[in-house]
């Protein structure tokens, strides 16, 4: 990072990356999106609410959850072995915590809704992207939700809180730290932290996150409009 | 014609503040009434409520849907019906009240992959809709084209009473069998009729939340405006 604040990728500290978002791009899947998150190329498929298998997965009183977070081989500089990983494994699970809350999964008791999210190219942050594109999936899906989901990171890099950390910040970097949060709701549903911050920089990197958080969520409400609103006259 | 608001909405939009009654695909938090899923909200008198745009089929008492035999028990038959639950036809619906699973042979009425028009006679939360043929025009479809649309564009195939379909049919001489669940049947004898009107119905499913769409699809098909669809006929 320069003096005056210039990172690496010629951001200042303060500023996301491009992102756009697509929804309904795929015709097979019941809700779908893709989304450009700087380098990073997500695509997020939702199947359901449907028939639960295996059987005893199903919940008599409420529908469920599942998620699959995976990274293609040709995703990363190396190839991937497509197998889950370790790390593909936790970030479905982290996903599925980060969706749930927003979710009204009451009116479908017995079902499943499937979120399948699949990174075609990852540049740091692919969790955060993933989870903006998977909200705007299940939104097109149709499946009840009290709110959409916005995610964003931020981090310390070079001892300064920056917005949005990229695959190289991350590396070289401090700490990073991924936030969704439904906006209208006001409430946050995922906050990790991998480094260190004293308790100021904690509560600044929150805010500066929660920041992020907001403008994605503009992106992905254009989005939607996008797809339902502007197709035909009005 | 009462005052009626419509705005677009997406998931987690406040629609209204205040003593207002929430309705379908809605919720309150505190004073706020928020939209669960993409629509049109519609507030009117004290009530509010979101047309939604897209989403699976719930089965709801008295609907009439069209359905596909997927499977027998001994004593029903299993029915793909567009949504996330299987539907339930006991054999004592047609066969009648001495119905014997030793003696009459289920597939000999409805066999795997017949079509069938049909009424959900029940539906909760804790079990699978049941169906019934017992009414007038239900039963097995023998001919026709099978159209999917999406099941929350059914009300707009139909229009204000009956409006839209009422259109179509007298424009091409075709007969239409619309099922709550999105599956629509056509058949007509003139296949330039069955063509036009599958045509119609999917521009009715493309271009659902647009206004004037009757007008729209009279002109497509020739209907001269203004004119009364009684001589059409003729």
């Amino acid at each position: 990072m320069t003096e005056d604040g210039i990172r690496c990728d010629g951001r200042r500290v303060d500023q996301l990356r491009n992102i756009s978002i697509k929804a309904g791009v795929l015709k097979n899947a019941d809700g779908s999106a893709y989304i450009e998150f700087g380098k990073n190329k997500i695509l997020a498929g939702v199947f359901g609410p449907r028939d639960v298998h295996p059987k005893h997965m199903a919940n008599q009183d409420t529908g469920i959850l599942r998620c699959r977070y995976h990274m293609s081989p040709f995703s990363v500089t190396e190839r991937k072995n497509p197998a889950p990983s370790r790390r593909e494994i936790e970030i479905s699970k982290v996903l599925k915590e980060a969706l749930q809350p927003a979710l009204i999964l009451k009116d479908f008791p017995r079902t499943v809704i499937d979120v399948f999210v699949e990174v075609l190219q990852a540049d740091g942050g692919s969790r955060c992207a993933a989870l903006d594109a998977a909200a705007v999936a299940l939104a097109d899906a149709g499946i009840p939700m009290r709110d959409l989901v916005s995610a964003c990171a931020a981090g310390k890099v070079a001892d300064r809180i920056v917005l949005d950390v990229n695959n190289e910040e991350d590396q070289e970097g401090q700490a990073d730290m991924p936030v969704a949060i439904m906006p209208n709701v006001g409430k946050v549903t995922l906050m990790q932290l991998d480094g260190i911050l004293t308790p100021e920089e904690y509560k600044t990197c929150l805010q500066t996150a929660i920041g992020g958080c907001k403008t994605v969520y503009e992106v992905q409400r254009r989005a939607l409009v996008e797809r339902y609103f502007e197709s035909g006259e009005k | 014609m009462m005052d009626v608001k419509r705005r677009y909405v997406i998931p987690g939009d406040v629609i209204a503040t205040g003593p207002l009654r929430p309705e379908q695909n809605v919720y309150q938090e505190g004073e706020r009434i928020i939209s669960t899923c993409v629509g049109i909200s519609e507030i009117f008198e004290n009530t509010v409520r979101v047309i939604p745009l897209t989403g699976v089929y719930m089965p709801k008492t008295n609907d009439l849907v069209i359905g596909k035999v997927i499977g027998t028990s001994p004593l029903s038959w299993e029915f793909d019906i567009n949504s996330c639950f299987i539907g339930f036809l006991p054999a004592q619906d047609v066969f009648g009240r001495d119905y014997s699973p030793t003696k009459d042979e289920l597939k000999q009425r409805l066999n795997i992959g017949d079509l069938v028009a049909a009424r959900v006679a029940n539906f909760d939360r804790s079990r699978d809709p049941l169906l019934t043929v017992q009414d007038r025009d239900l039963g097995k479809i023998e001919s026709g084209e099978l159209i999917e649309i999406a099941p929350s564009k059914v009300p707009r195939l139909i229009g204000k009473r009956g409006s839209m379909i009422q259109t179509i049919e007298m424009a091409t001489r075709a007969m239409i069998t619309i099922g709550q669940n999105g599956w629509v049947v056509v058949s007509c004898e003139d296949p330039e009729g069955l063509l036009k009107a599958i045509e119609a119905i999917k521009t009715v499913d493309a271009l659902a939340h647009t206004p004037n769409l009757t007008e729209r699809v009279k002109s497509m098909l020739g209907v001269p405006e203004g004119e009364n669809n009684d001589t059409i006929n003729d």
